[in-house]
């Protein structure tokens, strides 16, 4: 460590550092390293059980599709908001950015709950949707609402601040040499966010796997039918089946851990073109 | 050791010939142009026409305009009144990318993610693709120009590893590249320390005068702008205060404003009566059938001399500080107490003491009735 004039005091920084590590191994490490114990307590026997359980299976799946849905059009959104936000002046701009914030001010259970009196059978929309025969509360659209609503913020987030620092001078300069509108986006601003942007993928697509709150409340628990993961992972608990509970849990921590590695490996690449990672 | 080369590159031109395909130059011209923000006039009505050929520097303070007024030229902005014309072609409301304008911004915009090459190529990529060069002539292209601003076989580089004189350079090679009908070059040695500037300064107009391009370029730095510009448009909260040659301007200032923002003058409150204006203890001669009343007198250090005899048309100023400026001294002098003191400047074995009284003559007499 580097002495410098902010530099505390060496006993000061060993307390310091030591009070850190002590929170994260209680909080972080230890329930971590329990859940995969717990899984594992029983052998490997009926954690294999577990995941070739029809149902299971079935979660599993459900959560892979909820989050190959989510994450590509909030990839489109995040994007588009936060175009609009860095590179133009518009009346209510700080409205937008307010709004964008919404997902996470409001508690994910009001989110499901929402969509639930506007699409459920006695919801705003509930005779119009039943006269069609479609189906949204309690069925895989409902769940797709409720993550997409969730995870918003997490791309547009990750943007903006990155793209209202770089400012529009490279996309006038693109213009100026004759591309198109599109061209200069394509070539221009996507690769000077590409990073920034990869990241809030990462973070949108963690969440959207592990969205309990609001999924829980429009999902209706049917088994093997609209159980996403987490759901999966309440029930199993609920029906005394620890060992199948926290082997779902294993696995769903498990993608959590893989995207933080993918996240850590592009902070420590890319630290340049990441604005929370960025030291100056 | 950076410096030393730079120095060496750009002092010499090199001796390729680039075709730049940009047919004969054109004129450009701005008829009651305005731009207002919500708020402010940025440009205020606007008539200005830099001629085929021509190199126009735009000054003023900031703020003034000049920079909108670029912008307005390339199609970055949208005149709230008035037209642009590109030779006889209305091109108020010609989008960007059809103006075919070499466009240089201040910090450059270059592309980070892109080699210096891909930089260059860039405006010929992007067309389409009937009009676009193949991959082969591209290249070849890309690197004439490198050669044309004197950087030969960095095109490999990326931005961030070049010096800010490289990346100036390369951004012109760039802007360049389309085959531009003009070139608009916002404040092109802004970034650049002094030494580095004075040398591209001097590579500008030779390059400028190789290439031909009609060409307009912002700046707040006035020796600069007079230095380099066959004319210089002075700029003054979005209006055209003056344009003309540098001789013009720095010694027939059209207005006030030009006379004060141009050559270090001081601006002293006077009074004239019938032909005479009061100056510290003494009289000097107005100009003739100069009106009676308050005036603003602008003195620049190069106006005032020490006079011989103490007669008629002398007055005098009371030393409060000398400083050394280049190869001269100059002594910074009250004439009255309360006004803005002046400088007079003296050959370097002049000495002079604080609190010494010097009598002066007034060389060039430049004097505007207050408003």
């Amino acid at each position: 460590m580097r002495e410098t004039a902010l530099s505390e005091s060496r006993p000061l920084q060993w307390l310091l550092i030591a009070v850190a590590v002590a929170f994260l191994a209680l909080f972080l490490v230890l329930p971590l390293a329990a859940v995969f114990v717990e899984a594992l307590h029983r052998g490997v026997g009926p954690l294999l059980a577990t995941y070739t359980d029809a149902d299971t299976l079935s979660a599993i799946w459900l959560t892979l599709i909820v989050a190959a849905i989510t994450v590509p059009l909030n990839l489109v959104f995040g994007i588009a908001a936060a175009w609009a936000i860095a590179k133009f002046e518009f009346r209510g701009k700080s409205l937008l950015i307010s709004l964008i914030d919404l997902p996470f001010s409001v508690s994910p259970v009001v989110s499901g709950l929402t969509f639930v009196l506007l699409f459920g059978a006695k919801g705003v929309f509930g005779p119009l949707l039943d006269d069609w025969d479609i189906k949204i509360i309690f069925a895989v659209p409902g769940i797709v609402l409720a993550t997409v609503f969730v995870t918003f913020p997490f791309i547009a987030r990750e943007l903006i601040p990155l793209m209202q620092e770089q400012g529009t001078a490279e996309e006038e300069a693109a213009l100026t040499l004759g591309a198109s509108g599109l061209r200069t986006f394509m070539t221009v601003t996507l690769p000077n966010v590409r990073w920034a942007l990869l990241y809030g993928v990462l973070l949108c697509n963690a969440r959207a796997m592990g969205e309990f709150g609001a999924v829980s409340v429009v999902s209706g628990h049917i088994r093997g039918l609209t159980n996403t993961m987490p759901l999966q992972v309440e029930i199993l608990y609920n029906e005394y089946n620890f060992v199948g509970a926290f082997a779902v849990s294993a696995l769903l921590a498990g993608l959590a851990l893989v995207t933080l590695a993918a996240k850590s490996l592009l902070e420590w690449r890319h630290a340049e073109g990441l604005p929370t990672a960025r030291r100056h | 050791m950076q410096k030393a080369s730079q120095l060496h590159d750009v002092t010499e031109m090199g001796d390729t010939t680039v075709d730049l395909g940009k047919g004969e130059p054109i004129a450009i011209t701005a008829e009651g142009l305005a731009k207002s923000f919500p708020g402010v006039a940025a440009v205020n009505g606007i008539d200005l026409q830099v001629k085929p050929g021509e190199l126009m520097a735009l000054l003023g303070p900031s703020g003034s305009g000049k920079t909108t007024l670029l912008r307005l030229f390339a199609g970055l902005e949208t005149p709230t009144a008035g037209r642009i014309l590109f030779g006889d072609e209305d091109a108020t409301h010609l989008p960007v990318r059809e103006r075919r304008v070499g466009f240089m911004f201040q910090h450059y915009a270059l592309f980070k993610h892109m080699s210096v090459a891909e930089n260059v190529a860039y405006g010929l990529r992007v067309r389409p693709r009937r009009l676009r060069p193949s991959s082969a002539e591209i290249a070849k292209r890309a690197e004439e120009l490198l050669e044309l601003v004197q950087l030969p076989g960095l095109g490999r580089r990326y931005p961030a590893q070049l010096s800010g004189g490289q990346r100036q350079r390369v951004a012109l090679a760039r802007a360049l590249a389309v085959e531009p009908r003009v070139l608009l070059l916002d404040e092109p040695f802004g970034a650049l320390d002094a030494q580095v500037r004075r040398d591209l300064r001097r590579w500008l107009r030779e390059l400028h005068d190789r290439t031909g391009h009609t060409t307009l370029f912002v700046t707040h730095d006035q020796e600069e702008a007079l230095e380099l510009a066959d004319r210089v448009a002075i700029l003054n909260r979005g209006r055209l205060e003056q344009l003309g040659h540098a001789d013009d301007i720095l010694d027939h200032p059209a207005t006030p404003f030009v006379a004060g923002f141009v050559g270090d003058a001081i601006r002293l409150p006077v009074t004239v009566e019938a032909g005479w204006i009061s100056l510290g203890r003494g009289k000097v001669p107005a100009p003739f059938q100069f009106p009676s009343g308050p005036a603003e007198l602008f003195i620049r250090p190069s106006d005032l001399t020490l006079a011989h005899s103490t007669g008629h048309g002398t007055f005098m100023g009371k030393v409060v500080g000398t400083r050394r400026v280049g190869s001269a001294r100059r002594a910074e002098l009250v004439l009255e107490d309360g006004l803005p003191s002046v400088e007079v400047t003296l050959p370097l074995e002049h000495s002079v003491a604080k609190g010494e009284e010097l009598h002066l003559n007034l060389l060039t007499m430049r004097l505007f009735q207050a408003r």
